[in-house]
């Protein structure tokens, strides 16, 4: 980012910036940041609360006012409220919908699509709801549908190699693109209802209590050995760095262990 | 949180140590007054219309994102899984606030809103950026904007 900030700069443009890794920006040294304290994916803060917004908007254009330059670099005070009020309730957000209970073996005679498809059934009103009431949706990476899209994904689950989708893009990228679209899916239908949550606790949601979830967890080794058959550079980073959160993968170790 | 302290390693420490590049210049522009300027945003979360040529890993190219497109018609490509996507998926204004730079201008706070907004895919060396920033200044200067708020994701 801070790099960006430099070339516009040094083409006539007066740039400031949002700062979410201030090491990062302390390195870099562009022109104006204003370090904000947000979870990262989150640079204004926090999601349908436009005062809160407009606060970080004002704070970084202000430094355009500024005239101690060239590197200024300023602390935003507060943290988002979403965070505070995860701070302030041990308990935290929690998904309203109720799921049906995980089988004890997912990876047994189609377990994981049959399990991923009930679970879809009981979010798809909420997916609906939230579809209509923000006017949009994010799932569309993979031009997939919801159902080819967990047909896809087990698909490599069951042990089989399914047709790439959409023959521009590599195999390992249109995994990618349905993953995203999935994991989506599932958080659009449970941040259907009022109420605030970080992403920590949507992550923990999904990846510990769906079977969508536990899905991603069986993906990780197959699409390692499949990467490692076709000499796959993507895949491999796919299976290894992009599938899985880093602060989840303590799920999986726990397992192995 | 993202105080660095409060993320569980490995990232922690692989965010913290990313190599920075290191330029040998410190420009800076000043701009006319605040409500006189007219403001684009650049972003490096991926997003892209959902019928442009998908943003990939390692590319330094750019998507444009016009002012007045639909938030639906918005997708976000960004290949990392590190970072939280509900917040953009309850209010894209979380990471490309175009409301809220509506606002201010409505307001008169700012003089006006860019045409057209920029995005790159994040987790990409800037050296490769360079030339499609360089290219990018002159759309944006050929628009009128003298001021560029860029955001990270």
């Amino acid at each position: 980012m801070g790099g960006l900030a430099h070339f516009l700069e040094d083409e006539g443009l007066a740039t400031t910036q949002i700062s979410l890794i201030r090491p990062q920006t302390e390195n870099t040294k562009p022109p104006r940041a204003l370090w904000v304290p947000f979870e990262l994916g989150r640079p204004m803060g926090a999601p349908n609360d436009a005062a809160f917004q407009l606060r970080v908007l004002r704070a970084a254009l202000a430094l355009l006012e500024r005239t101690d330059g060239p590197v200024v670099l300023e602390d935003f005070p507060d943290d988002a409220p979403a965070d505070t009020a995860a701070q302030e309730n041990d308990e935290g957000w929690f998904c309203p919908i109720s799921l049906p209970p995980l089988a004890m073996d997912l990876a047994a005679g189609g377990g994981f699509k049959a399990a991923m498809a009930a679970e879809i059934a009981g979010l798809s009103t909420w997916y609906d709801i939230a579809l209509r009431e923000r006017g949009r949706t994010t799932v569309g990476l993979s031009g997939l549908a919801i159902d080819e899209i967990v047909d896809f994904v087990c698909a490599f689950l069951d042990g089989r190699v399914p047709e790439n989708p959409n023959g521009e893009l590599s195999l390992g990228q249109n995994l990618k693109f349905a993953v995203e679209d999935l994991k989506a899916y599932y958080r659009e239908a449970a941040g259907a209802q009022p109420g605030h949550n970080t992403g920590k606790q949507m992550n923990n949601w999904f990846y510990g209590q769906t079977a969508a979830g536990k899905a991603l967890y069986a993906l990780w080794p197959i699409a390692a050995e499949l990467a490692r058959q076709r000499d796959d550079g993507f895949m491999k980073t796919f299976a290894n760095l992009l599938l899985i959160p880093a602060s989840q993968k303590f799920r999986a170790e726990k397992e192995e262990a | 949180m993202v105080r660095l302290a409060d993320l569980d390693e490995p990232e922690r420490s692989h965010l913290g140590t990313i190599p920075c590049p290191d330029f040998e210049t410190r420009p800076w522009v000043s701009g006319p007054a605040m409500a006189a300027r007219r403001v684009a945003m650049v972003s490096t979360a991926a997003l892209q219309h959902r019928d442009d040529r998908p943003l990939l890993a390692g590319a330094g190219d750019y998507r444009v994102i016009a002012n007045d497109a639909p938030d639906g018609d918005l997708v976000m490509a960004h290949i990392s899984t590190n970072f939280d996507r509900s917040g953009f998926e309850q209010d894209l204004n979380v990471v490309l606030p175009r409301d809220r730079l509506r606002e201010m201008a409505a307001a008169g706070e700012i003089g006006s809103v860019g045409k057209y907004h920029y995005a790159f895919m994040g987790s990409t060396d800037p050296g490769g950026m360079e030339t499609a920033a360089r290219e990018m200044a002159g759309h944006l200067k050929a628009d009128g904007v003298d001021t560029v708020f860029l955001l990270p994701v």
